[in-house]
């Protein structure tokens, strides 16, 4: 069926809810507004208040709360509007979720779901265009999940409700209106894994979330010149499926990172340091990165494309590896 | 504030029950300065000396059904909520036998058997899973309380605003507890807060308040059941302010020049456990011999602790690991 990466969450979201009665959803405008990004439009009326359920504008309350409540055995999924705003309750995810099972001596679970949009593109700015996924992956104690595709966001909330730790879903806020085709009985996925999205042989593109559709088109060009990209989509940033990335990287023998974050402490730094770690004599070239330009994201398109990778700078960065050697 | 009670209306075996639970705090607490002195506990370590009355008597209006969240002051919460004092004197040694598995210390105490959510030591950091905590409990319409500890540092913290106005906004069962000492570490309250009367604050947020003398554990039991009891039947959540001090340093790392000796003295002149004793001596509840065998008990019991503690293992390092996620569950069929 034709759908969008919207009403792909919004299946989800209801699925959670019509088969699980400990799962609410609470966050700032899921109910009566609809979901900043219309996700949640319909589940207040189909689910009611007790279960869809507006939020003040106090992030670490109410990300505490659904921690609180998690601890009790409920299953709430949390939505910050934004990664943007996740900074106001960073230390509710940092401090107690993340925490709390190991400090406590394994007696104290938190089996949450809190989902946010992320990313730049979209012309709002420096406070409004952060993608800090890559600083979540850092955290010992959560799993972190970026869905790229339309099976990913129809697929992985329900396994993650299923798990017993904080699961961080980062919904790259441009990919909410992408159209596709899904499968009527798409449902659960595993969150284990990276995946594969294309098979190539001269050089691996590492990809993720709002990465992963750039880096296609890249590989898209690179085939007219001859050269065949592999792209991987990370899917799950923490943690890190190390056998995917080294496996594409030990048969092209070359890679190219992108990543939306900055450069500097970045999860690409990560990615190539595990390839460098585990993979440095299958190479024939050093690992080359796309990430976004260290400044704070500007409010006018050409300067915004010019901070985000774009399909020439990871095409143009894989020409690099590749002329290599 | 609830004006101290002049005769006490308590049963003899209440009466001493309360003396006992008092005593038995501050007999471990100053083992635990003791040991602290001789390097068995590490770390952070905030005595709860002088504030006893406040965790005595609010524990009282509890059941085993609610919860409580507390602060890193807690090992007398623990202790009065039947953690028992070999598993929290273990925990203060980091041995694998304490209430945590020895990973969190004396700040994280956590026992689920008896919904002693921690020991939790960012300040105002609880209040928001107390809120949630229940929170769970009204979508599951359970008649269940959560009560919460928080000092007058938390005030300052936007978490407490927050929290206040939403377990308030959503009818939530919190009883907010503040154990106002005065002090947010070594700052006082007249040069944090703008507004000294902590019950205004609540009463912004529509959360019904009321303050305690938190020296007085008779007042404090009386005034908890009373706010349990609204919070129970569904008023929402209550914010009881407990004016209490603390007669120690902040942690072991403070040298107290913040505040002036005798200010100490005189705030000890109203040491919660001499002024119960007094009470129940005047009321004939109270024989010298109920003394004796008081410290008798809670110096076998501390002495235990001690020794179970001392005798205890240490958590492998192979389990270094452990715990940090559950083993992960692999959802069934599909693959991306």
């Amino acid at each position: 069926m034709k759908t969008t990466y919207r009403e792909a969450v919004r299946a989800a979201l209801r699925e959670a809810l019509q088969r699980d009665p400990r799962v609410f959803l609470m966050g700032e405008d899921v109910g009566r507004y609809g979901g900043t990004y219309a996700v949640s439009r319909g589940l207040l009326e189909e689910f009611g208040p007790e279960r869809i359920r507006d939020a003040p504008l106090s992030e670490s309350t109410f990300v505490g709360a659904g921690i609180g409540a998690a601890m009790a055995g409920m299953r709430p999924i949390v939505e910050v509007m934004t990664v943007n705003f996740s900074l106001l309750c960073l230390d509710q995810i940092v401090n107690n979720a993340a925490t709390l099972r190991h400090m406590s001596g394994g007696q104290v679970a938190v089996p949450l779901v809190i989902r946010m949009a992320t990313g730049a593109g979209r012309q709002v700015a420096a406070q409004h265009s952060h993608s800090l996924e890559g600083w979540y992956a850092h955290v010992p104690g959560v799993k972190v999940l970026v869905p790229a595709t339309l099976e990913d966001a129809r697929g992985m909330l329900w396994t993650a409700l299923q798990d017993p730790d904080p699961v961080l879903i980062f919904e790259h806020a441009t990919l909410y209106g992408v159209e596709g085709d899904l499968a009527d009985d798409a449902g659960a996925v595993e969150i284990g894994h990276a995946a594969v999205r294309r098979p190539g042989r001269d050089v691996t593109l590492v990809a993720s979330g709002g990465t992963l559709a750039k880096s296609l088109r890249a590989a898209e060009a690179l085939a007219q010149e001859g050269i065949e990209a592999e792209v991987i989509d990370l899917r799950v940033l923490r943690p890190l499926d190390d056998a995917t990335i080294l496996g594409s990287v030990r048969r092209t023998r070359r890679a190219v990172v992108v990543d939306e974050g900055w450069r500097t402490g970045s999860l690409s730094a990560e990615v190539v340091a595990r390839i460098m770690e585990s993979a440095f004599y299958d190479l024939d070239a050093p690992v080359a990165r796309v990430c976004t330009a260290e400044v704070p994201i500007p409010y006018p398109r050409h300067l915004e494309e010019a901070a985000l990778p774009q399909p020439e700078t990871i095409a143009e960065a894989a020409r690099g590896v590749v002329r290599h050697g | 504030m609830t004006a101290a009670t002049s005769a006490p209306a308590v049963s003899r075996d209440h009466g001493l029950e309360l003396l006992r639970q008092m005593t038995r705090i501050r007999r471990f607490e100053e083992k635990c300065a003791e040991l602290y002195g001789q390097g068995k506990i590490r770390g952070f370590l905030h005595l709860y000396i002088g504030e006893e009355a406040v965790a005595v008597g609010a524990l009282q209006a509890l059941g085993p059904e609610d919860a409580i969240v507390a602060t890193y002051r807690e090992h007398g919460h623990a202790l009065v909520r039947g953690i028992s004092a070999r598993a929290v004197m273990a925990e203060m040694y980091g041995k694998a036998t304490g209430c945590s598995r020895g990973r969190g210390g004396s700040m994280h105490l956590f026992d689920a058997a008896t919904r002693f959510y921690g020991g939790n030591a960012i300040v105002g950091g609880g209040l928001p899973l107390a809120v949630g905590l229940a929170l769970a409990d009204r979508l599951r319409s359970e008649r269940r309380v959560t009560a919460c500890f928080f000092g007058d540092g938390a005030v300052a913290e936007g978490e407490f605003h927050e929290s206040l106005n939403l377990a308030s906004l959503w009818r939530l069962p919190v009883l907010f507890l503040c154990e106002n000492n005065l002090y947010a570490m070594g700052t006082a309250l007249e040069r944090h807060q703008a507004q000294l009367d902590l019950t205004l604050k609540a009463r912004g947020y529509a959360v019904a308040a009321e303050s305690v003398d938190g020296m007085d554990v008779l007042a404090v039991e009386a005034a908890a059941r009373r706010a349990t009891e609204a919070v129970r039947s569904g008023a929402g959540p209550f914010l009881l302010e407990a004016r209490t001090y603390r007669f120690r340093a902040h942690s072991a790392y403070d040298p107290e020049l913040y505040r002036q000796k005798e200010e100490v003295e005189r705030w000890k002149e109203r040491d919660p456990i001499p002024g119960l004793e007094k009470k129940l001596r005047e009321s004939g509840l109270l024989a010298a011999e109920d003394l004796e065998r008081i410290e008798g008990e809670v110096k076998a019991e501390v002495d235990d602790a001690v020794a179970f503690a001392e005798a205890s293992p240490w958590e492998p390092v192979e389990d270094l690991l452990k715990d940090v996620c559950a083993e992960p569950p692999s959802a069934k069929g599909a693959r991306p």
